[in-house]
């Protein structure tokens, strides 16, 4: 067994990082800290997943969320897609494995996968809306967020959501508060089986080395981690029973890579890519100015991808 | 004997193979003071910790229940969040859907508040006080008994029992209350008595 | 659960049928994924419903709800053909060489002595050959025909796995793989446990359902070995507990009964326990039953009862029929034969079948009090809620007094858990508004009863008002001194038998477990089982220490373990003859040659020599039974019954409809549908979700998040031939009521071939109604069939007849 997580102290603990454990800060230059805290990262391993949701009810507790109570719509998965105030959600797909003939019932939990190349953070026009500690975890800071919207068009896993009512993108933060303590994300500490642990990046990989192991000998010929380079590696990873094919996990990316407009365009040391990411800071300053906050439409999309477009 | 704080975590527990080092080795950085736009301020620093029991189903995990206020020293204490607690053999800190839910129980809009009587045709429970409605029931019981009551069978056979009011006893409850309940009801010769363990 | 929750890591194969243990227990499933992940272990399920257990099993096989006897009769058939028994605990521990009575056999389906009238057998046959001696007869070589071993032979020998397949719709090379798993843990050095829950229980033979999965377990030698076990999975947090203290109608604490009234005088009822060994040396261990008996009388009656009075008999009331259970009371409250009803955290209108009948009783009654920390539907089922609720209130007469209690974050006190824990918790909180305790609310129920017994006079008086109360503030004990009453305490000094000079316990000290207890009114002790939770020592059951040595996963000093703080029952059997582990790996305790020591309390006296006693202290054989004389009400052997509502009929006995002895009253008959009946053809089953626990979490935010809205869950092909849309709506009906839902089409659940036929199965989850946060809905006991278990009065919620069609989304 994974050692447990430990029980919340109730006395008042400093956190321990904060701002000087900054590594990116959107729209923002920032010098990284010397010392790179220790990676951290959750894994999830699908063939333990029973789909119980308790990660999602955890989740919802601990943030004190309370979306929506909704409709059946012929599936198990409640609420049907992620919310503003619903971070983390289990996808269920019914595959009938054609080699083997059995049905396997694959249960994803979905939510942020806190990448090391976070997409949301460069395609972030709000300075300081989106960080990035040096311990992998990439956290919204809502007062800095205005709503445009382009965290959730640079996200290769369509993860962050905006709230109608406060205009805010919203998505798991990896429980910085309960990790800046020293314990585990709420879904860690609540997983039944273990499906989801929490620990040093390192220790996930090895862990999941040992599982990887267990599902080859059950059969499993292309079990592996799912921690994708595309993005530059994930501080949420998954162990998949079927590595080779990740999209039978509700249409998890093959090979997830942030859109090459907004690499393009926020990328780092290009003149051009500079000055594109300076005027989309102003289009969204001036969007939102303009029209208050909402989502980015496709019409901002194109607007911006001229306004990038006339810069190359 | 009430060793409600003692603890011993299972964290160094043996078997753990390679990843065993967990949260110690993170080897986070000296402390910071957080400042308003970093993490969120950490919501169970001053609170009191009690140990309880899932009341959902009969794994019975083991839980912390954290508060504002402590009942113990009087405070009516307001519940902030309950998870699983780490040092309990069964669950090891994990709580099911339902049990990370618990908190929504203690705190849900239908809890009852206060005792009601709905009279006979009536379409409405009318509030009132705990003397009038367990003087109520008390009179109930004892006309319905003392009127059905059957001290002896047509043989002649003492059977001192009744069964014109019949008793369900939960299943949630604590053993505390299920003997104090079994000692009410079978005093008064009750049989039409069962609980929640036949369904 | 013989074993616990955190032994199941030592399994080497998990059987789950008859249960849902992921969804149903996740916490506990904990211990089969790290079974799984530790030791290579492997997970089956058997359901038919692919549930969220089988998304994690390695192996999976499908089967018609209701035919669980012939599957597992067909393994035991399995592993007898291809020698795969674990030959000397069965020898040893099971009375399989035991001679049965000449007059017994089977034929057609019934066991002698079976009387049609009375749905009832003459089990005067079903009895041990017994020598002149007095002890029953033993062939040790298996060779005599009649030696239960032979006459289970000959009656699983029908039990193929063509026939399995016929009954079951489990084809035969799944079924085969599934035998051939189980057979494996007949090595000594296998285990396998056996996780079950309402999955068996609610079936008119869900008693003899669980029979044969324990017969399987003795004879593959699963019991009392760690990673092994009958692991009942149980329902509610305290549900263990509410049945070890006995509040049901034919109980006394610690599985003692009530008097029938056959039993006039205390004389009569103690001449049919004097528990007789039936072989030599063993321990019988029901003969200590006055010395329990005796010590709850002085728990309840104290000094009113006394040797004199027969210790109070008369105060105890004279059963005059087998059970008053909840379906015979809303029976008879359905035929207006009950006043008064009163409920405790307990929800009925939802919980027991056809919500109609219940509903049509509840109408009759002249008062209902409801003790709830929530509201419930019963309290209220005199509100009109449309089509969820058809109430005619003005109508009903009915006076409901709804008395809110307080829930577990505001009380204190001990809970029992499926492995047999007594686990003690603390009050976090006050109670909200006015809520009372449950301890509170029933002590001013008695002290109003007595002062109007001591005025007033009235029916019998005396059990009421002389009722023992020893508690400092009689208006509202404490858990803590109520704990103590069910370990028991002495009434007068004790002394050594040996040495009557020695003092050993003063009067009014705490027991130190039920070897203490007296049948001379020295003692009083209100649950012999629990004696040993509080003792002089101090509350056992807030202990909390998780040490375990070695790893074994029993935690001895974590809470406390009914009996005696012992983890794993019957845990002798743990070993061979000599008292040495049948597996090294897995030893629980073993003999060393002048007495038994390892990890567990030992079942005996440490001393006791390995030949000598069988680890079955409570049986009279000091073994296991295989045959189980007359203690089922269906017979010795299990045998397959259909459910009452079928869609084809019983293949080993056409003739017989449903279980021949289960007590189906008059009315409920009319409102069943027939074996194969074209207006009901599809085979229906209940069941729970992951999301929410009954009908409590509908409340809960977080839950009616989660699973907001009712569902029935059908296959694509039968949604295919009735037109049903993926997320539609449904109209599903049975011969007693109609609901309407949305439909998740699901390739999870298959259509099955049995007898040639291919039967539909329609899954229909219990947690909705008309009172909750999620949104409103039909309770699946609309549907329900008011028939139970002949043993149990479980009700059978498992397997019934409805019909199905797609219709329009309801416009209110």
């Amino acid at each position: 067994m994974f050692p447990p997580l430990p029980n919340p102290p109730t006395q008042t603990t400093a956190p321990k990082f904060g701002p000087a454990d900054l590594m990116r800060r959107s729209a923002s230059t920032v010098t990284p800290p010397a010392q790179r805290q220790t990676e951290v990262a959750k894994l999830i391993d699908i063939s333990k997943c029973i789909g119980c949701k308790a990660c999602q009810v955890a989740c919802n507790e601990w943030n004190e969320l309370t979306p929506p109570i909704g409709d059946n719509f012929g599936v198990y998965q409640n609420p049907s897609d992620l919310l503003p105030d619903q971070w983390t959600l289990m996808r269920f797909t019914e595959w009938d494995n054609p080699q083997t003939g059995n049905l396997e019932w694959l249960i994803r939990k979905d939510g942020c996968m806190h990448c090391e190349d976070p997409g949301c953070l460069k395609a972030c026009p709000a300075p300081g809306a989106i960080v990035q500690y040096t311990n992998g975890i990439v956290d919204f800071i809502s007062e800095n967020c205005i709503g445009c919207g382009y965290c959730v068009k640079g996200c290769p896993f369509n993860i962050p959501r905006i709230s109608k009512t406060t205009h805010k993108a919203k998505k798991c933060t990896l429980c910085s508060d309960r990790v800046a303590v020293g314990q585990g994300p709420a879904c860690a500490k609540a997983c039944p089986t273990q499906a989801i642990v929490f620990g040093t990046k390192d220790d996930m990989k090895k862990w999941a080395s040992g599982r990887v192991d267990d599902l080859k000998s059950r059969g499993f010929a292309n079990a592996g981690l799912y921690d994708p380079a595309g993005v530059g590696g994930t501080h949420v990873m998954y162990v998949l029973p079927h590595a080779d094919q990740p999209q039978l996990y509700a249409n998890l990316p093959a090979d997830p890579k942030i859109d090459p407009l907004v690499g393009v365009w926020k990328g780092k040391g290009k003149v051009a890519g500079l000055g594109a990411m300076a005027l989309a800071v102003l289009a969204g300053v001036l969007h939102y100015l303009k029209n208050g906050p909402e989502v980015a439409t496709e019409e901002d999309e194109r607007k911006a991808k001229s306004l990038v477009d006339g810069a190359v | 004997m009430n060793q409600q704080f003692s603890r011993r975590q299972f964290l160094g527990a043996a078997g753990i193979g390679t990843a065993g080092t967990a949260l110690g080795a993170l080897g986070f950085g000296d402390a910071e003071v957080a400042l308003a736009q970093a993490v969120r301020p950490y919501r169970l620093a001053s609170t009191t910790e009690t140990r309880n029991t899932c009341t959902y189903c009969s794994v019975a995990c083991g839980i912390l229940i954290f508060s504002k206020g402590d009942v113990h020293k009087g405070d009516k204490a307001d519940i902030l969040h309950i998870e699983g607690d780490a040092d309990h053999p069964t669950n090891r800190g994990t709580l099911c859907p339902k049990g990370s839910g618990l908190l929504g129980f203690v705190k849900s809009p239908n809890r009852l508040v206060e005792p009601r009587i709905r009279k006979p045709g009536s379409d409405k429970f009318e509030p009132v006080s705990w003397e009038v409605a367990l003087d109520r029931v008390a009179r109930l019981l004892k006309d319905d008994r003392d009127k059905n009551f059957l001290a002896t069978n047509k043989d002649g056979v003492t059977v001192n029992r009744w069964t014109s009011t019949a008793f369900l006893a939960a299943s949630a409850t604590s053993n505390e209350t299920a003997t104090v309940t079994y000692k009410v009801v079978r005093s008064m010769g009750a049989l039409v008595f069962d609980n929640q363990a036949r369904v | 659960m013989t074993n616990a929750w955190t032994d199941i890591k030592n399994t080497d194969l998990v059987v789950i049928m008859g249960g849902n243990a992921a969804e149903a227990h996740p916490c506990g499933f904990k211990w089969v994924t790290e079974a799984k992940a530790t030791r290579g272990a492997k997970l089956v399920v058997v359901d038919p419903r692919f549930t969220r257990s089988a998304a994690v099993a390695d192996y999976y096989a499908p089967i018609r709800q209701g035919t669980d006897i012939a599957f597992l009769f067909g393994v035991i058939n399995y592993c007898m053909q291809n020698n795969k028994v674990q030959w000397e605990y069965l020898k040893s521990f099971t009375n399989a060489a035991f001679l049965v009575n000449d007059g017994f056999g089977w034929a057609d389906g019934l066991f002698t002595g079976y009387d049609e009238t009375k749905r009832d057998y003459d089990r005067s046959t079903w009895s041990y050959q017994i020598g002149p001696d007095g002890y029953a007869l033993v062939d040790e070589t298996l060779q005599n025909p009649r030696c239960v071993w032979n006459l289970l032979k000959e009656h699983v020998a029908k039990y193929t796995p063509e026939m399995v397949e016929r009954i079951c719709g489990t084809p035969k090379d799944k079924f085969l793989k599934i035998a051939a798993m189980i057979a494996e843990t007949s090595s000594p050095t296998k285990a396998m446990t056996s996780m079950y829950a309402l999955g068996w229980t609610q079936h008119s033979k869900g008693s003899q359902n669980i029979r044969t999965m324990a017969m399987l377990q003795l004879i593959l030698g699963n019991i009392g070995i760690r990673g092994g076990g009958m692991n009942a999975l149980r329902g509610h947090s305290n549900i263990q507990g509410l049945t070890d203290l006995g509040l049901m109608s034919n109980l006394i604490p610690g599985y003692l009964n009530i008097p029938k009234e056959t039993e006039a005088t205390f004389d009569a009822y103690m001449s049919t326990r004097a528990y007789k060994p039936l072989r030599p040396n063993q321990i019988s261990y029901w003969q200590n039953y006055k010395k329990f008996f005796v010590s709850f009388m002085k728990s309840m009656w104290g000094d009113a009862a006394t040797a004199e009075n027969n210790w109070a008999y008369d105060y105890l009331p004279k059963l005059d029929v087998p059970d008053y259970d909840v379906l015979r009371a809303f029976d008879m409250a359905f035929n207006g034969k009950m006043n008064g009803y009163v409920m405790q955290g307990f929800n009925p209108l939802q919980a027991f079948p056809n919500k109609a009948k219940l509903a049509a009783g509840l109408s009759k009654l002249k008062f209902l009090v409801v003790i709830d920390p929530l509201e419930t539907e019963t309290a209220r089922f005199w509100e009109n809620h449309g089509p969820h609720n058809p109430a005619d209130t003005k109508a009903i007469q009915t006076e409901v007094i709804q008395l809110p209690s307080t829930c577990f974050a505001e009380d204190e006190g001990s809970l029992v858990n499926s492995g047999r824990w007594l686990q003690w918790h603390w009050a976090a909180a006050a109670p909200p508004g006015k809520a009372m305790s449950d301890i509170w609310i029933m002590a001013q129920l008695h002290k109003r009863l007595k002062a109007l017994y001591e005025k007033e006079g009235g029916a019998l008086p005396d059990p009421i008002v002389k009722l023992k109360w020893p508690y400092a503030n009689p208006d509202d004990p404490t858990p803590d001194e109520i704990a103590r009453e069910m370990n028991g305490y002495t009434l007068s000094a004790q002394y050594d038998p040996k040495d009557a000079t020695k003092m050993t316990l003063d009067k009014g000290k705490q027991l130190p477990g039920f070897a203490a207890l007296k049948d001379d009114g020295s003692t009083a002790c209100f649950c012999w089982i629990y004696s040993g939770c509080y003792t002089e020592a101090g509350n056992m059951m807030a202990r909390r220490d998780n040490t375990d040595k070695d790893n074994v996963g029993l935690f001895p000093n974590w809470s406390y373990s009914w009996p005696a703080n012992r983890r794993i029952l019957y845990n002798r059997a743990s070993a061979d003859l000599n008292g040495k582990s049948w597996d090294a790996s897995r030893k629980l305790i073993e003999w060393d040659g002048a007495k038994w020591s390892g990890y567990d309390v030992p079942d005996m006296l440490p001393t006791a020599k390995p030949q000598d006693v069988g680890p079955f202290i409570m049986n009279a054989e000091g073994t296991s039974r295989l045959f189980t004389l007359g203690m089922m009400r269906e017979g010795p052997f299990p045998s397959h019954y259909e459910p009452f509502e079928s869609p084809v009929a019983n293949v080993i006995a056409p003739k017989i409809r449903g279980n021949p002895v289960a007590r189906v009253f008059p009315n409920d008959l009319a409102q069943m549908a027939n074996t194969g009946d074209a207006e009901y053809p599809y085979a229906a089953t209940t069941y729970r979700l992951t999301e929410h626990f009954h009908y409590w979490t509908k409340n809960v935010y977080q839950n009616a998040v989660a699973q907001p809205e009712f569902f029935v869950e059908i296959s694509e092909q039968l949604a295919k031939e009735k037109g049903v849309q993926h997320g539609g709506w449904v109209r599903v009906w049975s011969k007693r009521g109609s609901v309407n839902a949305k439909a998740v089409v699901t390739k999870r659940i298959k259509p099955l071939v049995c007898d040639g036929k291919a039967i539909h199965v329609v899954g229909i989850p219990i947690h909705w109604g008309f009172v909750g946060l999620t949104k409103p809905g039909y309770p699946a006991n609309t549907l329900t069939p008011f028939v139970g278990d002949a043993n149990t009065q479980t009700p059978e919620f498992k397997a019934f007849l409805v019909n199905i069609e797609a219709i329009a989304a309801p416009t209110a």
